[in-house]
């Protein structure tokens, strides 16, 4: 359906000059229209069902962190095609478009800040880049980002938005599952704390590797969490199975099942790791 | 050729001419006839094409090879490779998953644990095995027979062999991704060696469940990668017949995984594939396995544990 503008022939369509474009965004679940900036001053929530719009991770950053503290680091690591890799565009040129796209050179952006005056570090996948898949620069940007955080004594969030490991690069993303989780374990061992927080989707090998591992897990609501990716499962199985699947996936649902402590609207997300920092980040108390 | 069936399309060329053998034999029998002479020259063409077919094989080739029906499974290699083999069921949470095997037994005399995927060889044994799909129960099983293997000190060999975890509602409920991930967090830092072999198919994080260790092993066959070239072909190119291509972009030989350095030794197959001859297979995966385990226990786990935290923290290729 179109609001602004008749389709049918013989009929004038008054086009209005010095309307802003993208003014309306439409809610991918109700279907409402919302005002951009209603949407933008309401965390990416959508007023009308609560629906959490995939925001960009700098205005997830925002959201969560005190104003003006974050500081990126291994931005100079970049993402490279190693294999040669060609489907329907060369992945090297796949890297360049969505760079030019979305200014990033990886699809997650590492960094420190603080959440009420606390430092942290703190690792975001950005969707627009590649889906913010997994391969070898974003590996290598959180094990960093894990050795920073034992260095200085951080504790470790990583907020999850990711399809999974980039098919691109192949075996070489596959390992950085392993690459992460190894790291992982070093920061354990260092008894530092690592909160992940599961956004829409989190799916695949992002999945299976540190989104379920914190120390606690917290999802937004509804976001999508689960093994099986959206195109895999579309294509092998029925409508009516491939739902149940989708039921199984939602945050509510995997919390239900055990794999997530908390499901937090996007709105109390920084209270909330405030809180959480505030009882976990205190190295005494044996 | 006890082995050899069915043949697969790019083998075409040895199927004619074996089936002229074998008629020309029936024929020189029944007639009483001395055909050794044209036998010979047919048997002398079998080897050449034979060369020449399975030198230079594409990647897709390969896949075909590690999916053959008749290729060697798990439970194969364990009854040539181990001996007082022992297997233990279930993962003491919710029950015990058939697409993967763990147990304990000897290999060359050491006691070890061994898992790995089971694929099954008909219809009715893959119903049982899932098509070697494991549940996040057999991820959980894997788990606590390695916990029991660092208890009392034995190496861990994990054969790989999977087109993938299973992507079902009850996979999704128990989160088989949860028992992939605890599985890659507590392999890394297990406290006994750890030696894998990926003896087939490896595909994505179903393969890397039962993937980490301190020497990764690679039949020359096999083929392991994030995901399947099938998928892959659909997802990418948005096209079910890409997969060859798929395949080849993806790197997901052997010898291009020894490249990259997510492989550490190919072991080497019977020409045209392990099911040719599975005890010769068997064999070199054995000395594989055993002089893995040989160097591994020179090494202290203190050591070990840290160098395979090493390992895996190397692997990709970024820019800077």
């Amino acid at each position: 359906m179109n609001w602004f503008e008749r389709l049918k022939s013989g009929i004038q369509t008054v086009v209005r000059r010095g309307m802003p474009e993208n003014l309306y965004v439409k809610c991918a679940r109700c279907h409402q229209m919302a005002l951009r900036k209603h949407l933008e001053s309401n965390a990416g929530i959508c007023p009308n069902c609560g629906h959490h719009f995939r925001v960009h991770y700098k205005q997830f950053l925002d959201l969560i962190l005190d104003t003006d503290t974050f500081e990126e680091v291994a931005s100079n690591v970049r993402s490279t095609d190693a294999l040669g890799f060609e489907d329907r565009i060369k992945y090297g040129d796949r890297i360049k478009e969505y760079g030019k796209r979305t200014g990033m050179q990886a699809a997650v952006c590492v960094g420190v800040g603080r959440i009420d005056g606390r430092a942290v570090g703190v690792g975001i996948h950005e969707f627009g880049f590649i889906g913010g898949s997994l391969g070898a620069a974003e590996g290598e940007r959180i094990s960093r980002l894990i050795d920073r955080c034992i260095t200085d004594r951080l504790p470790l969030i990583l907020i999850c938005r990711s399809g999974g490991a980039r098919m691109q690069e192949s075996a070489l993303a596959l390992m950085q599952l392993a690459k992460i989780n190894a790291k992982l374990t070093q920061l354990a061992d260092a008894r530092l704390p690592f909160i992940s927080v599961l956004t829409d989707p989190t799916t695949a090998g992002v999945s299976a590797s540190y989104a379920l591992l914190g120390d606690v897990n917290i999802a937004e609501p509804n976001a999508l969490i689960g093994f099986t990716g959206e195109r895999i499962t579309g294509s092998s199985v029925g409508e009516e199975e491939l739902e149940a699947l989708r039921q199984a996936q939602r945050a509510e649902k995997v919390l239900e099942h055990g794999f997530v402590d908390l499901v937090v609207p996007r709105t109390e997300m920084k209270q909330k790791l405030s809180h959480l920092l505030s009882l976990l980040g205190e190295t005494a108390g044996v | 050729m006890p082995n050899g069936k069915p043949y697969l399309d790019f083998e075409k060329p040895l199927e004619e001419i074996e089936l002229k053998i074998e008629e020309m034999t029936a024929h020189a029998e029944s007639e009483h006839l001395d055909m050794s002479a044209e036998i010979a020259v047919l048997n002398q063409r079998l080897e050449k094409v034979r060369q020449e077919i399975y030198t230079d094989l594409s990647a897709w080739q390969k896949v075909q090879i590690a999916r053959h029906p008749q290729r060697p499974y798990t439970m194969d290699y364990i009854d040539l490779i181990v001996s007082d083999f022992i297997e233990l069921h279930g993962d003491r949470l919710y029950r015990d998953d058939p697409a993967i095997i763990a147990g304990l037994g000897r290999i060359d005399g050491r006691p070890v644990v061994v898992i790995g995927q089971q694929k099954g060889r008909n219809t009715k044994e893959n119903l049982h095995r899932n098509f070697g799909m494991a549940h996040p129960e057999g991820y959980r099983k894997a788990l606590r027979l390695m916990k029991m293997a660092e208890k009392f000190r034995r190496p861990v060999v994990c054969l790989v062999d999977t087109p993938g975890a299973y992507p079902g509602i009850g996979s999704e409920e128990r989160s088989v991704a949860e028992a992939i991930a605890r599985n890659l967090f507590d392999m890394a830092q297990l406290r006994v060696p750890i030696v894998i072999a990926i003896i087939g198919e490896g595909a994505s994080g179903g393969a890397l469940g039962i993937g980490v260790g301190d020497t990764i092993l690679m039949m020359e066959h096999a083929w392991y990668s994030v995901i399947n070239p099938d998928s892959c072909s659909l997802i990418l190119w948005r096209d079910r017949e890409k997969k060859e291509v798929a395949a080849e972009n993806m790197k997901i030989s052997a010898s291009d995984l020894v490249e990259l350095g997510v492989v550490d030794r190919i072991v080497p197959e019977p020409l045209g594939g392990a099911h040719k001859d599975p005890n010769l297979a068997a064999t070199n995966l054995k000395q594989a396995i055993v002089s893995a385990i040989e160097d591994l226990n020179r090494r202290s786990i203190d050591e070990l544990v840290p160098s395979r935290i090493d390992k895996f923290a190397r692997m990709g290729k970024w820019e800077e």
